[in-house]
């Protein structure tokens, strides 16, 4: 098991024409997901390393039975993106572009709730379940299939977590990175309960960082419902107050955001709080 | 991104929102011009800078007659706060004060929704208000396919107000706040305090707008009142070379690819006793050209004694970064110890590639952090 995605996900790729898109395309492909199709208007019938082209989501669902999604348009197209894809009756959009303004998100996810899918992202990496399916630009090479679920807001920590983690023997379930922006889909609650679900979890690594209160909320629930094992990284800690950290959510306003308070939040949970990224396969280990 | 509030009052105004009668001056001739032209004894004059706190710092006053006047706006013009030089001040009529509220949108993270968030507590600093009596406070989220209809509207107003009169002027005002925050892609616009006047008018005494900067693209007028810092202008200098760039003050400076993983680098460089230079993001790529940019802003801060490249190869692979870095540092040079840190795909073939160097070459981030933090002191 896993979550969010496995062998029965069937991908398409929007924006697949475009440079990332086609790039991203065949890297996920060749890891061996089902990518079943791609979107550019107007490039019906072309193809990408062998994936069909179509001129609309609702086109390449009917055609492939796609039920998961993957964007790659550049940011001011990223909200019609989305919303076509939940028109079309996709169940997993999983948003890559960088930059896409805030209310775009708030109105595409409220259509997205109402369509019944569910959005990763936008600004993340997307998620992988090693060795069965990578939706997204993560780099493969270093997951294993294992125990570890890994939940984060940031791309290039979690490949540092990940690499402790492979390094240390720990496979990981599934790996998902949530988004830098303030408003994002799936978040940490909705994804903690997925792992504690999930069999094939046997621990979760969650990788934090300042702005907003999406930590203190997680460490609140971890603590009522959680019983696997958790471990936490929370970057920022020496942040300024009142500077963007590059993501667009990563910014510590009238003193609230703190890495501090995280931190404070988590241990008042009983979590244990890595230092640095390189402790947390120790820290979950000494909970097995 | 922030405007000042006279830009913010001219956005209300323009929504045909009632705010109070102001002109912003430059100086104290400039002031008094406007005092005779608000024709009232009584005038408020306010700094105008890109920061709260202003009342707590002195720079708002109220002036009962033109000696009074001249002597605030000569004492505010050139006072500084929170280290930012005020060079304009606002000066209005002042307004017989009934009652003070708060009113404002703002995009909910929890929600993640537009919110309308109201208070009979107006006047004061909202997040002490949030903090103490969170009771107070009344939040109201906004369906974005929705907006806000009549009857919410009422429901907000009768919140603050009794009177059907005060309610019937408070509707429009929710409504076009809520339209003017929207078409603009505000993330912040607040009315604190709306004021209830002796003469039963509701109007806006304050007004404070924040905006999206991701959505900037599409409002060049909003993006042409950007007033950067020294800081913001390096910043934005960065940003422009695809690079994310903050000055934090230290003498180690970073340079890393991806925005969570230079945070932690920072993180751990305090954590090993160092203090950091910098945040810098550059991205994922081997460009040469980048490690050069990125380079030369890292050395255009005097206080930068050592520099910690940390990357994490992934789709990047390490031996690209490592002939990209080599190629960079034909072009540059500098007496500055450079400490590399390579992980990831190729790793092994990257660090054999920068062996034989002038490099201090690392295998872990604790490790390249410790000697950059050593090669500081």
């Amino acid at each position: 098991m896993s979550i969010l995605i496995d062998k029965n996900t069937r991908l398409i790729v929007q924006g697949i024409t475009g440079r990332d898109g086609s790039f991203h395309a065949s890297k996920m492909k060749a890891y061996g997901t089902k990518v079943v199709g791609g979107t550019s208007p107007g490039k019906a019938g072309e193809n990408v390393d062998g994936i069909p082209v179509f001129n609309t989501v609702k086109d390449a669902v009917k055609e492939t039975g796609a039920n998961t999604s993957v964007i790659f348009v550049p940011a001011p197209f990223a909200k019609d993106a989305m919303m076509e894809a939940a028109d079309a009756g996709i169940k997993l959009i999983v948003c890559i572009t960088e930059g896409v303004p805030t209310l775009d998100v708030v109105t595409a996810l409220r259509f997205i709730k109402e369509k019944g899918a569910c959005l990763i992202g936008p600004n993340c990496p997307g998620l992988i379940s090693p060795d069965k399916s990578l939706v997204g630009i993560m780099p493969t090479m270093i997951f294993r299939q294992g125990g570890t679920g890994v939940i984060s807001r940031s791309g290039t920590l979690t490949y540092e977590v990940v690499y402790n983690l492979t390094a240390n023997g720990m496979g990981q379930s599934s790996a998902v990175g949530v988004g830098g922006d303030p408003v994002v889909g799936l978040y940490y609650q909705e994804l903690l309960q997925m792992f504690e679900n999930d069999p094939e979890t046997d621990s979760i690594a969650l990788i934090g960082e300042i702005g907003g209160d999406a930590e203190e909320r997680a460490a609140a629930y971890i603590k009522e419902h959680i019983t696997k094992p958790v471990a936490v990284f929370i970057a920022g800690q020496s942040a300024p107050p009142g500077k963007q950290m590059g993501h667009a959510g990563a910014i510590i306003s009238s003193g609230a955001g703190t890495a501090a308070e995280k931190i404070a939040a988590f241990e008042d949970a009983g979590v244990p709080v890595a230092k640095e990224p390189s402790e947390i396969p120790a820290l979950l280990k000494r909970k097995r | 991104m922030k405007i000042h509030e006279y830009q913010a009052k001219e956005i209300f105004a323009s929504y045909g929102l009632p705010v109070d009668k102001s002109y912003v001056c430059k100086n104290v001739d400039e002031a008094v011009k406007a005092y005779r032209e608000i024709g009232s004894p009584r005038a408020i004059v306010k700094a105008q800078v890109l920061t709260g706190g202003r009342g707590k710092a002195g720079g708002v006053k109220l002036a009962k007659n033109e000696e009074e006047l001249r002597k605030y706006a000569a004492a505010i013009l050139g006072m500084t706060i929170k280290g930012l030089k005020v060079d304009r001040i606002l000066v209005g009529q002042a307004v017989n004060i009934a009652s003070e509220y708060y009113v404002s949108y703002i995009v909910d993270r929890v929600s993640k929704s537009t919110i309308l968030m109201l208070s009979k507590a107006g006047g004061m600093d909202i997040e002490e208000v949030a903090r103490t009596t969170p009771e107070k406070i009344h939040k109201i989220i906004i369906d974005p396919l929705v907006g806000v209809p009549d009857y919410l509207a009422r429901e907000a107003a009768f919140k603050l107000f009794d009177h059907m009169d005060h309610v019937k002027q408070a509707v429009p005002i929710f409504q076009q706040l809520y339209k003017l925050f929207v078409e603009n892609d505000a993330s912040l616009a607040e009315i604190n305090p709306l004021v209830l006047t002796d003469e039963d008018n509701i109007m806006a005494i304050d007004a404070k707008m924040t905006f999206d900067d991701n959505a900037l693209y599409r409002h060049p007028q909003i993006a042409s009142l950007f007033e950067p810092t020294e800081d913001e202008k390096k910043e934005q200098n960065a940003k422009s070379k695809g690079f994310s760039y903050v000055n934090i003050g230290g003498n180690i400076g970073c340079m890393v690819n991806g925005a969570g993983l230079a945070m932690a680098t920072m993180d751990i460089i305090q954590l090993y006793g160092g203090k950091p230079a910098n945040f810098l993001d550059i991205g994922g790529s081997s460009n040469p050209t980048k490690v050069i940019e990125a380079m030369k802003l890292l050395l255009s801060d005097k206080n930068v004694k050592v520099v910690l490249i940390n990357i994490f190869g992934g789709i990047t692979r390490c031996d690209d970064v490592a002939r990209g870095i080599l190629e960079a540092f034909k072009i540059i040079t500098t007496d500055i110890p450079i400490v590399i840190r390579l992980t990831g795909t190729n790793e092994k073939e990257g660090r054999a590639l920068l062996e034989g160097t002038d490099f201090f070459v690392a295998e872990t981030m604790g490790e390249a952090t410790r000697k950059a933090v050593e090669l500081a002191r």
